[in-house]
């Protein structure tokens, strides 16, 4: 068994899955139960500032998105930071931390956006026993009208003031935890690092509307025959919180500034995803809500025999495949390959056919007896049948090795070109003699 | 009533009163919405899809299904009526383990085939049970068509020729239309009255009168009927059955497999019927499989099916064989009757062993005896009462096209006629083309309107 011991700014975990801030980790029987269960840390759910608790709607608060099988793919929620008092939480803290000292124990803050309130809240929280902080500047709905969470994770300048004033009155680590819902990560990201945050957590939910209710014509979740829109997260977000994380971890500013990954880490195959492009940790919520706290355990078996078989350290894991994560202009336009159809493991079903026919670039043959056949000479490789495929590995794409000529444009593959010394692309660099 | 299974000779009762009941109650039950919904996921909407294909009303399955998913499943049901009227029925009998649910490509990839029949009754079932007919009949034509046979083939035939507007009267010979789906099907694949329910409904397209007790040849003349109709559709069915033509076959006790059938059909109380302790069954088809099975049901304590070749031969599909064995149903296969022994009634059938060689079937020394004291035949009906001057080729009304016999102007379609195995869909199919056909003829502008729906 590899080993998973992690240590993410200086915070020690027996594994990198921590329960991301959210409904599973808002009060000790959770997260006592998480814990029992196997979980390496946790991020309590949002506290915000002494005083009258906020409240939450008394109807749904989640919506959600669904695949075959009913496979829950997204999730969307309205619900506020935690609507418990801010002692018994903290209590609560003290009392989880205490019994499990080698576990992460993270607290999410959001407060105004004043020095008062943050310097405030830093100090009652001082005592609990906790690892760090993330400051909410992530969530998009609810909070977000009232000044906090993504209103101040959209604009850089607040990041980098409200992480100063953290990094100000507390020697705990600062973890800032970013919106999606803005158009490009890399400021936000910066602005955090200028502030002083010792790491970075992404991705918040993505302002989302799930569905609408078409009897009653309001978006879902429907209160009162009205709705709002929520905060989405789950499979369906990984995509784009893997470009986020990736961007950070590439970026000449934010290059080595540690990550913390969130956004439907589901498997461990997810999470170990998320760490090749940067990120130290994984943070869970959705899985978790949707199957329980148990499946931690898969993903601890599983990313240990991924690490053993590659022979690989956790700390190898990440940031391995930061630097294959280049901009478009640098692929290589000599990778020529072309889709090939197993015929053994081939169902016929068609759907490739279908596709390429209809959508793409008619280049598979249907011949008798539902045969199905990659026409080279049109294969532009662009792997929709792939991906429309109903059994996995049964179509490939198989590279073309160099000096092969490929049928389509009767070129021979060369070298390694892209597009910036290409002929057609008028900012060509000239190839170096 | 004392009896049970060991009672020796053909007797009712044999067990108890709920058995009967569990016995013959729906074979497969309905899908719920959640069970279809898991059901229809499955389906991979193919390209040209081979389900299609195989099925002989050409059902667009892969949009029926995709419908039943999005949560629209009486538009399923439309996508279904519209190529078979009596899908309902279909989604019942069919043996999809041999038409759509075998090529299937889920059973190609895992053996296990989208379940297509369910997924079809859920969605026809949940429109009929709205009492929703989906089709308006055109505007009349002033045309009459005469259908003889309100069976499969006569009832689809009658209701496409209603929907393009023409007056259809259906003569049956029968006290109850529903040809073999009334008094031809195992009870417990059409329970609940199923088969009057769907012509019932099917009727509501109205232009449709059945005239029961009317059978052709007996109580009305065919050229009487051109006479007085622009076209006639034959669906009669084969009402004849085979004869062993061996030695005893006369013998108390030995009965046609089909009248056994219909008879538990139209029973009210199964429980009343007397039944073998000691059943043999002849045949190999479906016919057989449905006696034996229900032989069982009724309460004998031995049941073999007996047929003539080797079991690859049966016309029964595996997935029949196997519901008749696990029914406790013994199967024989390359054994021939050669005689009925009892004194009066039948005690035991002698059988030889066949040899399926080159010059055909012949029988073997070797014999044996089967205890019986009631003995199903079920080696096939023939076509009987077909009208004079039809052409007629390997037993059946030599049809072309799509149903045009011999004569102008008569047509036929479903098990009397040839082409297609004898299937309710088949024959479904057929009647469908027919009326498609003699529409065609009728209308004399070469238009072939489509069905509408509402």
């Amino acid at each position: 068994m590899a080993d998973l011991t992690s240590t993410f700014i200086g915070i020690k975990s027996p594994n990198p899955f921590w329960l991301a801030s959210a409904p599973p980790t808002d009060k000790e029987y959770n997260v006592r139960r998480a814990f029992q269960a196997g979980w390496g840390g946790v991020v309590w759910k949002t506290l915000g500032s002494e005083g009258p608790p906020i409240v939450n709607v008394n109807g749904p608060r989640y919506g959600a998105v669904w695949g075959a099988d009913r496979r829950l793919l997204g999730l969307n929620n309205i619900e506020l930071i935690t609507d418990r008092p801010l002692e018994v939480n903290l209590r609560e803290i003290k009392s989880v931390k205490r019994d499990y000292p080698d576990r992460a124990m993270i607290i999410s803050l959001m407060v105004p956006c004043d020095e008062e309130s943050w310097k405030a809240i830093l100090a009652q929280i001082e005592d609990t026993g906790a690892d760090g902080v993330e400051l909410n500047f992530g969530c998009p709905h609810g909070m977000a009208e009232r000044g906090m969470g993504s209103a101040v994770g959209q604009v850089p300048e607040y990041i980098e003031m409200v992480t100063r004033w953290v990094k100000q009155y507390s020697r705990m680590p600062c973890i800032v935890k970013l919106t999606p819902n803005v158009t490009s990560i890399l400021p936000p990201a910066q602005a955090a690092h200028r502030g002083g945050a010792d790491a970075v957590s992404l991705i918040n939910t993505v302002k989302s509307i799930t569905n609408v209710d078409l009897d009653h014509f309001s978006p879902f979740p429907m209160i009162d025959g009205k709705g709002s829109h929520g905060g989405y997260c789950g499979p369906a977000v990984k995509p784009i919180a893997l470009n986020m994380v990736a961007e950070i971890a590439r970026d000449r500013e934010t290059r080595g500034l540690p990550i913390s990954g969130i956004g439907g880490v589901t498997t461990w195959r997810d999470a170990a995803e998320f760490m090749a492009l940067g990120a130290g940790n994984v943070q869970v919520c959705t899985a978790a809500m949707t199957y329980g706290f148990k499946i931690v355990q898969e993903m601890i078996s599983g990313l240990s025999q991924y690490l053993d078989e590659k022979e690989m350290a956790l700390s190898d894991l990440i940031g391995r495949a930061v630097p294959n994560f280049v901009e478009w202009q640098d692929l290589n336009l000599n990778y020529v390959t072309k889709a090939r159809i197993d015929p053994d493991s081939c169902i016929s079903c068609g759907r490739c056919y279908a596709a390429c026919e209809d959508t793409s670039h008619q280049a598979i043959a249907m011949k008798p007896g539902r045969v199905f056949e990659v026409m080279d000479d049109e294969c532009v490789a662009c792997n929709l049948c792939v991906n429309v495929c109903p059994v996995e590995d049964c179509i490939t794409m198989v590279q073309l090795p160099k000096g092969a000529v490929d049928p389509r444009t009767s070129v021979p593959v060369g070298d390694y070109a892209s597009w910036t010394t290409h002929p057609n692309n008028p900012g060509a660099k000239v190839a170096a003699e | 009533m004392t009896n049970s299974q060991l009672t020796p000779g053909v007797v009712p009762g044999r067990l108890p009163t709920a058995a009967y009941d569990q016995n013959f109650a729906d074979h497969t039950p309905p899908l719920d919405r959640h069970e279809a919904t898991v059901a229809a996921d499955r389906c991979y909407f193919c390209y040209d899809a081979p389900c299609v294909t195989a099925c002989p009303t050409s059902i667009d399955i892969p949009l029926f299904i995709r419908q039943i998913s999005t949560g629209t499943p009486d538009a399923a049901a439309r996508t279904i009526f519209a190529q078979n009227i009596l899908g309902g029925m279909c989604a019942r009998v069919c043996p999809t383990e041999t038409l759509c649910e075998e090529v299937c490509v889920r059973e190609v990839a895992e053996g296990k085939p989208v379940e297509i029949g369910r997924l079809q009754r859920f969605a026809t079932d949940g429109l009929m049970a709205k009492g929703i007919h989906p089709f308006r009949r055109a505007a009349a034509t002033g045309r009459t068509v005469a259908v003889v046979g309100a069976g499969p083939a006569g009832l689809a035939c009658a209701h496409r020729l209603a929907m393009h507007g023409h007056d259809v009267v259906i003569y049956d010979a029968r006290s109850k239309p529903g040809g073999l789906n009334e008094f031809g099907i195992a009870s417990y694949k059409a329970t609940d009255d199923f088969a009057q329910a769907e012509v019932n409904w099917l009727l509501q397209i109205g232009g449709i009168r059945i005239e029961q007790g009317r059978a052709l040849g007996r109580d009305m003349a065919l050229a009487d009927m051109q006479a007085s109709h622009d076209a006639v559709f034959l669906g009669i069915g084969l009402a004849g059955v085979n004869a062993l033509r061996v030695a005893g076959e006369d013998k108390h006790g030995v009965r046609d497999a089909v009248d056994f059938i219909a008879e538990l059909r139209q029973a009210r109380d199964v429980s009343a019927l007397p039944i073998g302790r000691d059943v043999v069954v002849i045949g190999g088809g479906m016919t057989a499989v449905d006696a034996a099975v229900q032989s069982r049901l009724l309460g004998a304590e031995t049941v073999t099916i007996v047929y003539r070749r080797g079991q690859d031969r049966m016309s029964a599909s595996g997935y029949e064989q196997d519901h008749a064995t696990k029914a406790g149903v013994r199967i024989v296969t390359n054994a021939a009757p050669v005689q009925v022994l009892g004194n009066g009634a039948v005690t035991d059938v002698e059988f030889a062993y066949t040899v399926d060689g080159p010059s055909g079937l012949t029988l073997g020394a070797e014999r044996f005896r089967l205890k019986a004291d009631q003995v199903f035949k079920a080696i096939g009906q023939t076509l009987s009462g077909a009208p004079e001057g039809l052409a007629v080729e390997g037993g059946k009304i030599a049809v072309m096209g799509a149903g045009r016999t011999s004569v102008p102007g008569i047509w036929a379609g479903g098990d009397c006629a040839t082409g297609g195995d004898d299937l309710t869909v088949t024959a479904v199919a057929q009647g469908r083309d027919a009326a498609e056909d003699i529409h065609f003829v009728l209308s004399g502008d070469g238009q072939i309107a489509h069905p509408t729906g509402v």
